[in-house]
């Protein structure tokens, strides 16, 4: 243990804390802006300056690690001076339109600048200009609002390691931008969004969709439906100020109908639909002796990663759409059959916590309808944002339920939205597909949790159903090396089932998350929707009785032409470079 | 001062030198710390460092190209522009910075239409800065190739470019 003096206060903590956590432990607020509870500290910003005696410069409280018998300030005339100083010359370069910014109170520099006292913006000579990056059909980069903190390329490049986005030139031309400046429409961008929600302050934010929601539904001529992830009912909530998990179906779908949509439906009816479809491919693929694993598809983020970084492993991807697509195609087919209403009339919009939605939903190969599946995709913060333009407040609305045909759902559905829900989804309704008899013990506890890869071994029968799962891409890499090495030394894989979500803690902590989050509060969402899981009458898939009606009606059985045509996709092979689709020879 | 076999064939050259890079790549196969050493080398192979060679050079060694790109543009010996066939040097030190050497580069930028650190597209040209040739008592002054321009007048400019092919 390390013994030291914090403004006068005795601290005793373990060898190698930094003076930060110290300070924090002694309840001393230390301002820090590049720092961030889930990134490796690299002191860039210098704004947690702290005096240590014996040293005549200021020490970087997040990177300096406590030593025995040191006596810190963190609080005096020198330290408040360079922290001000420091805030000044970020705002002297800072498009501070605060206004109308997409950041507005709840951007980490405005806190800053209130907390280290700013009273004016000192002019300190050049201010630069630069173009916004619109060339992404998912992501917004404004480097006129960048502080140059390097969060975002830190959570790309060690987090994510995807790599899209860099540190640029040096000194008063230091940029963070993509390769040779190109946009991140045109980077190896698998539009995770994690970046955007990292940033501090308003330089990165979701390709907003609010305006033709508005429009579409003012629209008389317009018929609305919306879907939203299983996730949202977790994170909702956090937008209007509840604890971090809070379970918000019901008032979800009560706002909806407020604003005027016209049909409130769930993408979790659409999961149920996915753990047919999914489940039906693996038990066909063990059977056949197809080569395996299979491996999940929901994450839009983890195909175009795995089409741009593992395209050998194209053919082990589950043809099944993802929940949001096969809502999008079934809401202008057989709800417009239904219905009796054209499906040119159907605006179909989804509420996802995820920013890849967005490029998913406009990819060319999801017009199975004839039309764009999904039109409109907009993110938990897009959806708190019109809910408050709308005057509407979450916390003081009743629970209502979900429309009926596509609103039905099963707590196997509301766990998609956590790391690893989607196997444990699967695994209780594979179970009933190969062995004809419910599995009893319904929690699968090992494939739950924060863990960054994780294995479980399932007998179904005589068989030893083994699994695993990943979330975070980096964690992702580590098993796709694992399998890929495993394919190529012997031709098969250990695994029969594998489940990848792009983001840390799967959906809950995915791109389009209410802001500041970090894996602490990933978790507790996660958890929530265990919990609703728990509460809910039926919890397989299979049991999902508006699901049963679809196939009886309209799709016929799993996995039949129909569903082919409609719930199938493929995928494409593209570039590291620009993440452009490369053509086949 | 015209050569001839140097014009317009430049990107014909640049495709020769590829197996050259490949063969630099190949030595430093998965080292990505011997990134900058690799740079220079592709560096003095092509003159500048295009994007096929920072890819070429990202893939070799196992970084991504927003990596290398990241150092390419950090270190400013390392240039994403071809140099041209002629390299012009305005000098910007003290003695002929307050002497208008400012002056003489805004009208090297205007008459070649490229900023500091580019090439034109012709390539007859690129541009660049120093700081002080030691012909202060000429000031301002500007190099082309290894000729040195004292007093520079922005109409003497002109002139001077004019005369290298």
């Amino acid at each position: 243990m390390i013994k030291a003096k914090i403004n006068k206060v005795d601290v005793e903590v373990p060898e190698g804390t930094t003076i930060l956590e110290a300070a924090r432990k002694a309840n001393f607020t230390v301002p820090t802006l590049c720092q961030h509870p889930d990134l490796t500290p690299e002191g860039s910003c210098g704004l947690c300056v702290v005096e240590v005696e014996g040293f005549p410069a200021l020490r970087r409280a997040c990177v300096t690690q406590l030593e025995q018998g040191w006596v810190v300030n963190t609080n005096t005339a020198r330290v408040r001076n360079a922290r001000r100083e420091l805030v000044e010359l970020i705002l002297s370069d800072h498009d501070t339109d605060c206004l109308t910014c997409i950041k507005n109170s709840r951007c980490e520099l405005q806190e800053v600048a209130r907390i280290v006292g700013i009273k004016e913006i000192t002019d300190y000579g050049k201010k630069r200009k630069k173009a916004i990056d619109l060339t992404s059909v998912a992501i917004v980069r404004d480097p006129n609002k960048c502080i140059l903190c390097g969060r975002c390329v830190e959570v790309c490049s060690e987090i994510q390691t995807v790599n899209a986005l860099t540190l640029n030139n040096r000194g008063f031309e230091t940029t963070i931008s993509t390769a040779f400046n190109e946009g991140l429409g045109n980077s190896a961008c698998v539009n995770c969004g994690q970046c955007t929600v990292f940033c501090p302050v308003g330089a990165l934010y979701e390709k907003s969709h609010t305006d033709e929601v508005w429009k579409a539904l003012n629209d008389p001529e317009k018929h609305v439906v919306v879907q939203e992830a299983p996730a949202i009912r977790a994170q909702l909530g956090e937008e209007f100020g509840m604890a971090p998990g809070t379970i918000v179906t019901g008032k979800l779908h009560a706002a909806l109908r407020k604003m005027k949509f016209d049909a409130v439906f769930d993408t979790n009816f659409t999961a149920d639909l996915t753990i047919i479809e999914e489940g039906n491919e693996v038990v066909d693929a063990i059977k056949t002796g197809k080569s395996l694993p299979i491996i999940t598809s929901c994450s839009p983020g983890w195909i175009k990663f795995m089409e741009t970084f593992y395209p050998h492993l194209r053919d082990h991807v589950s043809t099944a759409k993802s929940p949001q697509q096969m809502f999008g195609t079934l809401s202008k087919t057989y709800y417009s059959e239904l219905k009796g209403i054209p499906a040119e009339k159907i605006v179909s919009v989804s509420v996802m916590p995820c920013t890849a939605k967005k490029f998913e939903a406009q990819r060319p190969e999801m017009r199975a309808s004839g039309f764009q599946d999904v039109d409109y995709v907009l993110t938990t913060r897009e959806l708190g944002r019109m809910m408050r333009e709308a005057g509407l407040d979450l916390k003081d609305l009743p629970d209502e339920p979900a429309d009926d045909p596509l609103g039905e759902y099963t707590g196997a559905a509301t766990i998609f939205g956590a790391t690893g829900g989607v196997m444990e989804a699967a695994l209780r309704s594979a179970y009933f597909l190969v062995t004809g008899r419910e599995l009893e013990n319904l929690d699968i506890l090992p494939v739950r949790g924060m863990e960054g890869v994780k294995e479980a071994q399932v007998p179904v029968d005589g068989l030893n159903l083994k699994v695993a799962v990943a979330h975070g891409l980096g964690n992702a890499r580590k098993l796709l090396d694992k399998i890929s090495g495993q394919l190529s030394e012997t031709g098969k894989s250990d695994y029969h089932f594998v489940e990848i979500m792009a983001c840390p803690g799967g959906c809950v902590g995915g791109g389009g998350q209410p802001w500041g989050s970090d894996m602490a509060r990933r978790a507790r969402r996660g958890e929530a929707l265990y919990q609703e899981d728990k509460s809910l009458p039926k919890r397989r898939s299979h049991e999902n009785a508006s699901v049963g009606k679809l196939y009886e009606k309209f799709l016929k059985k799993p996995n039949s032409e129909k569903a082919h045509h409609l719930l199938h996709t493929h995928y494409n092979r593209r570039s590291k470079v620009d993440g452009k689709i490369v053509k086949e020879k | 001062m015209s050569d001839e076999h140097n014009c317009l064939c430049a990107e014909k050259q640049e495709e020769e030198l590829y197996p050259k890079l490949a063969e630099i790549v190949e030595g430093n196969r998965g080292k990505p710390e011997n990134l900058i050493m690799v740079l220079h080398r592709a560096q003095n192979l092509f003159g500048y460092l295009p994007k096929k060679v920072q890819q070429i050079v990202a893939d070799g060694l196992g970084l991504s190209l927003s990596e290398v790109y990241g150092v390419v543009t950090f270190y400013s010996f390392f240039s994403t522009y071809p140099k041209g066939r002629n390299s012009v040097k305005v000098c910007l030190g003290t003695a002929c910075y307050v002497r208008g050497g400012q002056r003489a580069l805004a009208k090297v930028e205007e008459r070649l239409g490229v900023k500091v650190g580019e090439t034109t597209d012709d390539r007859r040209y690129s541009v660049d800065v120093v700081r002080c040739i030691g012909a202060c008592g000429l000031a301002p002054a500007m190099l082309v190739n290894n000729d040195v321009y004292g007093r520079v007048k922005t109409t003497k400019v002109m002139e001077i470019l004019d005369s290298y092919e």
